[in-house]
């Protein structure tokens, strides 16, 4: 059993606090992905679990027992690096069994674990081989077998994949997601690829200048944004932002027009559409001066400014479209996708 | 850039050329004047070409008297002084920084700066510099005419320590952090990770260092006066003064082609490593 509790987990270097308050319960067997954008404190949260930095107050439970005062090597824990950290004068297999070597395991015992993991990973033929002599796919693969091989209660991965090919990058990703569903190990993953966030995580712990904006499930995060933070940072293209003045369920735009939306509340506020759900509709209350196209094959991408004001607006339509350049186009969205928050805090506003 | 024209081709081996001549044809002079008789190599003109008495000489002065008339200790016991010497100094002074310079940049420690400073100033100080204090503390504590008074006081060394601090903060913080993740101590990454990372540098710098122990001769001569004590490259210069009587100079270019010979074997055997040792930055 290895959940994991932070509870009220602050750092500071010197005066400077970087991460605030931090709670989180993880449950065991759940993949945990971290995701922001830099330097707001993912890799020091993780870093803190793995033991690496010391916390600077609150707590850090792994398997119900504390761990603050614990050696990384105490936690039960495997991590991967974004460079691998691989140890560069031993062969793959030294590399893999050094930890295991230290634990002072059985020489048969190190050796089945090894040849076990080689096989999951598909590295056999590498075992004697120097890091150097790999390509970096197959050396993320030699990072992931030392940490599989040390069976580990928690996984930490540290923008892994990162260093990879955008392809190769898709293929690896599938692959640590069927791996630990196969180990059922309760892993935490940092990057700040929004996709492989939506892709990878059982939850997702969207981390704001040393704040959790948002701790949910990739559907809850992408259909109830807590933030506008949030809401622009899930979902590709980027959800749409435009400043409205809210009245019995009405939405009135900059241009003057008049959008439908699931709310109660009144005066000012901010509306969020997520591009690809406007759609196109002649009578539709949101006029689009179309300033590019951009045609991704399946789907093309209106990108253009709210008639009459400059506020940019990205629409994104099944199929090909082919409509000039400075044509105006209508859309319209159902109430219900509508998103709206509070335009000082950027939270969201419920009714 | 790789040109490939004649002229330049032919320019660059001309002065390839000259420069190896005006290095190597010193030493050709002393070889050959080690295969000729005393007597030969006082008259003039001197021969360019080898002698036959290579063998006689080389037998005179490994294990006879060495120079006529003196009280000398035979060469082979200076070569054997010579090479203990070096080696410790090389070994001390290899040991000594790698493991100051792991202290200081693995560990914090209160004063670790100034550590870090004292160290650096000894740069100031050679052995030339504070040579009577240290003669001194050496004869007080009764190392003169000793393995250890030869090679402790020119053990301390700032540059080997710096260069070690160099090669360890190359050494990525996530190599540390990963052995820790396994469970290494401090001694264990010293001697599973950073040992072996810094091999080839190792070895350059016991090059460099077997060499400078080697040549040492202003410290030998201050503080051995027992003559099994000597070291060879001090011997030399006192053959040369040797007695009221010409020169042997077929037994001193023997012992100076001797001399030659521990150092060039040490380059040779260490080279691969030497040249990785001072190009890789890889790690
Ligand atoms: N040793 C340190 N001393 C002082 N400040 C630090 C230190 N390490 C990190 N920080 C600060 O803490 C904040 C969080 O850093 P962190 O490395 O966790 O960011 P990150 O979210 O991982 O970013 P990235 O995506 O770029 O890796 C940054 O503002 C950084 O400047
Ligand atoms: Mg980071």
């Amino acid at each position: 059993m290895a959940d994991i509790q932070l509870k009220d987990l602050v750092k500071s270097y010197g005066p400077t606090e970087v991460l605030h308050h931090i709670e989180g319960d993880i449950q065991d067997g759940e993949f945990i992905v971290i995701v922001g954008p830099s330097g707001c404190g993912k890799s020091t949260l993780l870093r803190m679990v793995a033991g690496l930095e010391s916390v600077t107050s609150g707590e850090i439970a792994i398997g119900g027992t504390r761990v603050n005062e614990l050696e990384p090597s105490q936690r039960d824990i495997a991590m991967v690096f974004q460079n691998y950290a691989l140890y560069p004068h031993m062969t793959v297999r030294q590399n893999m069994a050094y930890g295991l070597k230290i634990r002072k395991l059985p020489k048969a015992d190190i050796d089945r674990r090894v040849e076990e993991a080689a096989e999951i990973l598909e590295i056999k033929q590498y075992l004697d081989r120097k890091p150097r002599q790999l390509s970096g796919g197959q050396r993320q693969r030699v990072a992931m077998g030392r940490a599989i091989v040390r069976d580990p209660q928690v996984f930490l991965f540290d923008e892994p994949l990162s260093n990879l090919d955008a392809k190769l990058r898709v293929q690896m990703r599938l692959e640590i997601r069927k791996l630990q569903q196969r180990l059922g190990v309760t892993s935490i993953y940092v990057t700040h690829d929004q996709v492989e966030a939506m892709t990878l995580g059982d939850r997702l712990m969207v981390l704001n200048g040393g704040y959790v904006e948002q701790f949910g499930t990739p559907i809850e995060l992408y259909d109830r944004p807590a933030s506008m933070f949030v809401a622009g940072f899930i979902g590709s293209p980027a959800m749409n932002f435009l400043p409205v003045t809210l009245d019995a369920g009405t939405a009135s735009l900059p241009s003057g027009h008049q959008v439908s939306v699931a709310s109660g509340h009144s005066g000012t506020a901010t509306l969020g559409m997520r591009p690809e759900h406007l759609t196109a509709d002649p009578d539709g209350p949101i006029a689009i001066n179309v300033d590019m196209l951009e045609q991704l094959g399946a789907n093309t991408l209106i990108h253009g400014r709210l008639d009459g004001t400059e506020h940019a607006i990205t629409a994104s339509v099944p199929g090909h479209a082919h409509d000039g350049i400075g044509n105006t186009r209508r859309f319209s969205i159902a109430p219900d996708l509508t998103h709206l928050f509070d335009t000082d805090t950027g939270k969201r506003l419920d009714s | 850039m790789v040109e490939n024209r004649p002229l330049t081709t032919f320019v660059t081996h001309l002065v390839l050329i000259l420069g190896v001549l005006a290095i190597a044809f010193p030493v050709w002079i002393t070889f050959v004047a080690s295969t000729h008789n005393e007597l030969r190599m006082n008259q003039s003109p001197l021969p360019l070409w080898p002698g036959e008495y290579f063998l006689t000489n080389m037998q005179q002065t490994l294990f006879g008297s060495g120079l006529s008339g003196t009280e000398q200790a035979p060469v082979w016991l200076m070569l054997l002084n010579s090479l203990a010497m070096a080696l410790l100094i090389s070994s001390g002074k290899i040991v000594i920084s790698l493991l100051s310079a792991f202290a200081i940049v693995y560990f914090k420690f209160p004063f670790r700066m100034g550590f870090f400073w004292m160290i650096f100033i000894t740069l100031m100080l050679p052995v030339e510099v504070r040579i009577l204090p240290t003669f001194e503390v050496v004869a007080n504590l009764g190392m003169l005419n000793s393995y250890w008074g030869l090679s402790i006081p020119l053990i301390a060394s700032a540059t080997a320590t710096f260069m070690f601090r160099q090669v360890f903060l190359t050494v990525p913080d996530e190599l540390l952090e990963s052995a820790r993740i396994d469970g290494a101590g401090p001694l264990r990454f010293f001697f599973d990770i950073l040992l072996p990372l810094s091999r080839t540098n190792i070895a350059a710098l016991f090059v460099i260092l077997f060499i400078f122990g080697w040549n040492q001769y202003l410290w030998p001569l201050l503080i051995t006066t027992d003559t099994s004590m000597t070291t060879i490259v001090m011997s030399i210069k006192q053959m040369l003064e040797a007695a009221e009587q010409s020169p042997q100079w077929n037994i001193i270019m023997t012992t100076a082609l001797l001399a030659m010979i521990p150092p060039v074997f040490v380059v040779i055997a260490m080279q691969k490593l030497f040249v990785q040792g001072l190009t890789e930055t890889d790690k």
